[in-house]
C-alpha cells in the first residue's frame, strides 16, 4: 500500500506518520503542500502540527494549498483520507468533515495519553480494532474541542459517523475522561461516505511498544484491510 | 478605504476565553458583568473608493475564509 503524507509549513508529525507506516510494512511518501499531485497514493494522511503557524484559525490557511485541491478530488473519487490532529482541523476547515475544532475547555495545551472507545467498527478506519478494545493513544493539542450544531450532531449519530470517543481506562464515557471539552466526548468522526476521517489523538505516535503503546496501529491496520478488500474487489 | 471586521464566537459555542476573562474581571472587583466574549478584529486597508464593491468582495472573504461560519459570526464595516 502506498501512503501520501502531506507536508505543510510547520507540519511536525509528518515524519512520525511516515515512520509508523513504514514500520508497519507499507510504503509512505511525503507530499509537499505546493504539489498538485498525490503521486498515485492509495491513502492520504493529513498529519499533525501547526500548519501555517495556526494563523487565523487552525487549518484555515492550509486548506487553500494546491495539494488540498488534489486531496479533495481524491476524496471525491472515493479515496481514503485520514486527518490526524491538525490534519483533522484542516479537513473540517476544508468542509470535508462536518463541525469544527475549538479551544480546549481548560484553555490548556494538553499533552498526555488518553483512552479511546471505538463507537463503530463499520468504517475503513476502525474495522480491524479488536472488539471491545480500549485504545491508549497520546493527544497533544490546544484546540481539540469538537463542536457541531445540533442538526449536524443528529446527522452524525443517524449516519453512524462518530468513530471514537474519549473514555476512561475501563471504557466509560465520562466528563472527567474528556481532555478538551469535546461535544459528547467526540474524538474522531468520518464523513457520510465513510472515506474521509479525522481524529485529534495521534495513532502514529503509538505504533510500537517502546513508545508506551502500540494501540494506534489498529487504526492503520484497519486502513490496510480496507484497501486490501478494495483491491480484491477490483481484481474480481 | 478601510474595512473593519469583528469576529466573535457564536453564542451556542463554548467560549472558555470569555469565561476566564469574565471571572478575572470579577476577581478584580468589577461587578455587574453579564458575559464576556473574546473574538478577533481585522483591519483591512483597501485601494479605490467603491464601498459597495468592497463590501461584496470582503463579505465573501469573511464568510469563506476570515471567519468559520460553523463557530463564528462576523460584522463588516467599511469606512
Amino acid at each position: 500500500m502506498n501512503f501520501a503524507v502531506l507536508q505543510f509549513p510547520a507540519s511536525n508529525c509528518d515524519q512520525d506518520a511516515v515512520h509508523a507506516l513504514r514500520l508497519l510494512g507499507h510504503s509512505a511518501q511525503l507530499v509537499w503542500h505546493k504539489d498538485n499531485s498525490l503521486g498515485g497514493a492509495d491513502v492520504v494522511i493529513v498529519p499533525g502540527g501547526f500548519s501555517y503557524g495556526d494563523y487565523l484559525r487552525c487549518g484555515a490557511i492550509a486548506r487553500f494549498s494546491p495539494v488540498m485541491q488534489a486531496v479533495k478530488q481524491f476524496a471525491d473519487n472515493g479515496g481514503l483520507v485520514l486527518g490526524i490532529c491538525n490534519g483533522f482541523q484542516v479537513l473540517t476547515e476544508a468542509g470535508m468533515l462536518p463541525g469544527a475544532l475549538i479551544r480546549n475547555r481548560s484553555l490548556q495545551f494538553r499533552c498526555e495519553h488518553i483512552f479511546l472507545k471505538t463507537i463503530t467498527h463499520a468504517s475503513p478506519f476502525s474495522n480491524k480494532i479488536p472488539g471491545e478494545k480500549i485504545l491508549r493513544v497520546p493527544i497533544a493539542h490546544g484546540e481539540g474541542c469538537y463542536f457541531a450544531d445540533e442538526e449536524t450532531l443528529a446527522r452524525l449519530k443517524t449516519n453512524n459517523q462518530i468513530l471514537w470517543k474519549y473514555c476512561d481506562v475501563t471504557g466509560n464515557i465520562t466528563d472527567t475522561a474528556n481532555p478538551n471539552g469535546a461535544l459528547q466526548n467526540i474524538a474522531g468522526i468520518c464523513n457520510e461516505r465513510r472515506n474521509v476521517a479525522g481524529l485529534m489523538p495521534h495513532p502514529e505516535r503509538a505504533c510500537e511498544s517502546i513508545l508506551g503503546s502500540d494501540d494506534g496501529k489498529w487504526i492503520f491496520e484497519s486502513l490496510f484491510a480496507a484497501l486490501a478488500e478494495k483491491g480484491a474487489a477490483r481484481a474480481a | 478605504m478601510k474595512a473593519k471586521i469583528i469576529i466573535t464566537p457564536k453564542k451556542a459555542v463554548l467560549d472558555p476565553q470569555g469565561k476566564t476573562v469574565q471571572s478575572a474581571l470579577e476577581h478584580m472587583g468589577h461587578h455587574g458583568i453579564k458575559a464576556v466574549h473574546v473574538g478577533k478584529y481585522l483591519e483591512i486597508e483597501l485601494d479605490g473608493t467603491d464601498k459597495e464593491a468592497a463590501r461584496k468582495q470582503l463579505d465573501e472573504a469573511a464568510h469563506k475564509f476570515l471567519s468559520n461560519p460553523v463557530i463564528e459570526d462576523y460584522k463588516l464595516e467599511i469606512e
